[in-house]
């Protein structure tokens, strides 16, 4: 089967610097990639270029097919194919969550109110978070803020959805409820695009790590490889620097306890 | 010094109907100002060219000249290029053309105020422009500029008495007309001096509280 998302010599400058380098990445349909490296190295700005936030300077980069670099490119219409996830959540502040969840299905996508509605609520069932239907972001939690914007996302009908560091602003002890949600998705065989600094969960979720540096992809392999065994040294020294490493089970956790 | 507190009873009925032109005018201008700063707000929004420039000079031109002065030129000098217009209209379009540049002012900072990262959070789920507009910035926009936004609108109702100037028969009006036809100066002013009181600190209160009601309602608690 062809590649849903394939970047192929793709290059991205902000002015003079070039922070994504002749980047080849293809992402398979119900594929869960999780892009690792150190800061600065380009993750988010290759998630952001994928939903039209970001403008690429070359190559070429297609969604099932569609070549996205083209004037022509609709980017509404890429959008609710690729949703996103944002680090700080981003719910409207204005909006009850229902709003919240309900304003791209309604406006964008023209939806009916009462088909639209059944879908949210069943996912923020799914999420634990039915009871909240009408309490605004700021009376809810990080965790919760981020479960909602998942949520949100996913009322578009995707076909992918991107993660950019979504646990990093969240407290410990919300970490884990926002990776089950993200966790949940890959085992429905929904595709992927994760960015994390939580190795373990990388580790458990992901079918290939990609390890960036530099705005270049270094390294490609199946999270057991890489974790063990990482062909490049920036590799090795990235993960050396994420001590936990050692303590980490040798055989893939698949669930979160 | 005596006080005519007779005298001051029988102009009431005519005092009441000034506060009503007092408040009609303010209302109405208030309105037209606000369809004005929207639309002024949408054209620095999409940074439309020209027409960009052509606020940006509307607003200094409005908020460097005086009011009087704005009035005059309205009432006396459009009339000679042919467009005649009652002292009321004229009220309504100077007072529009401040309160316009004045608003557009306060919903720019407010727009300004509105953080990049809801734009994003906007565009990736595919709203449009126009879209975003409508439903994350102004909106949010229109809550963080809830405070100047009353203050202005309380500083145009004061301000409508500028349009006593071309006998529009508002509470200064009615003032200066009862102390030119009868020469009571101390009643009348004693008499406006309680109807701004009256007025304007109740009005100001009102939006005080309106304006906490609405924040709270619009974010949570
Ligand atoms: N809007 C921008 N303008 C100019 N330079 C930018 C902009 N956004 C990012 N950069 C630069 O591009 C490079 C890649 O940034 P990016 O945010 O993609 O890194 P990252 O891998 O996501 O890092 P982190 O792990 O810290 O989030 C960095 O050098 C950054 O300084
Ligand atoms: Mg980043």
């Amino acid at each position: 089967m062809s590649a849903l998302i394939e970047f192929k010599g793709f290059n991205k400058f902000f002015g003079e610097h070039q922070v994504l380098k002749d980047i080849d990445l293809q992402v398979r349909s119900g594929e869960v990639v999780v892009i690792l490296g150190p800061s600065g190295c380009g993750k988010s700005t290759l998630l952001r270029c994928l939903n039209g936030l970001e403008v690429a300077h070359g190559g070429s980069l297609t969604l099932a097919g569609k070549e996205l670099l083209s004037k022509a490119t609709d980017w509404r219409q890429v959008r609710q194919q690729v949703g996103m996830v944002f680090q700080s959540y981003h719910l409207f502040g204005h909006m009850s969550v229902m709003e919240n969840l309900l304003l791209g299905p309604l406006k964008v996508q023209k939806r009916e109110r009462f088909e639209a509605q059944a879908q949210a609520e069943a996912l923020l069932a799914r999420v634990g978070l039915l009871d909240k239907r009408d309490a605004y972001p700021r009376q809810l939690s990080g965790g919760q803020q981020q479960r909602i914007a998942i949520v949100r996302s996913l009322c578009m009908n995707p076909q992918v959805m991107l993660f950019d560091e979504v646990t990093a602003a969240l407290d410990p002890e919300m970490v884990k409820e926002v990776l089950q949600v993200i966790q949940g998705l890959a085992r429905d065989g929904m595709t992927l695009l994760i960015v994390t600094h939580e190795m373990a969960f990388a580790r458990a979720v992901a079918d290939r790590i990609v390890f960036m540096e530099a705005g270049r992809i270094l390294e490609q392999s199946a999270p057991e490889s890489f974790f063990t065994n990482p062909q490049t040294a920036r590799a090795q020294q990235f993960l050396e620097k994420f001590s936990f490493v050692e303590s980490l089970p040798k055989t893939p956790h698949k669930e979160l306890s | 010094m005596s006080f005519d507190v007779a005298f001051i009873l029988s102009t009431l009925p005519a005092f009441l109907k000034a506060v009503g032109v007092t408040l009609q005018v303010g209302l109405i201008a208030i309105a037209t100002s606000l369809v004005v700063a929207v639309i002024n707000t949408a054209i620095l929004v999409y940074r439309t060219p020209y027409l960009q420039r052509a606020v940006g000079l509307y607003v200094e031109l409005a908020r460097n000249t005086p009011l009087l002065i704005q009035l005059f030129f309205v009432y006396f000098a459009l009339p000679s290029l042919g467009l005649k217009i009652s002292g009321f209209a004229a009220a309504i379009i100077t007072m529009t053309f401040l309160g316009g540049a004045y608003l557009t002012e306060v919903l720019r900072a407010g727009v300004e105020a509105v953080p990049a990262a809801q734009l994003e959070s906007g565009r990736s789920i595919g709203l449009s422009e126009g879209q975003l507009l409508r439903h994350v910035i102004l909106p949010q926009a229109g809550i963080l500029s809830l405070p100047a936004l009353f203050a202005n609108f309380i500083f145009l109702l004061k301000e409508t008495t500028v349009v006593s100037a071309v006998a529009v028969p508002e509470i200064l009006y009615t003032t200066k007309s009862y102390i030119a036809l009868y020469y009571k100066t101390y009643e009348m002013l004693a008499v406006l001096t309680l109807i701004c009181v009256l007025l304007f600190l109740p009005l100001s209160l009102l939006l005080s509280r309106l304006e906490r009601r609405l924040q709270h309602g619009q974010f949570g608690s």
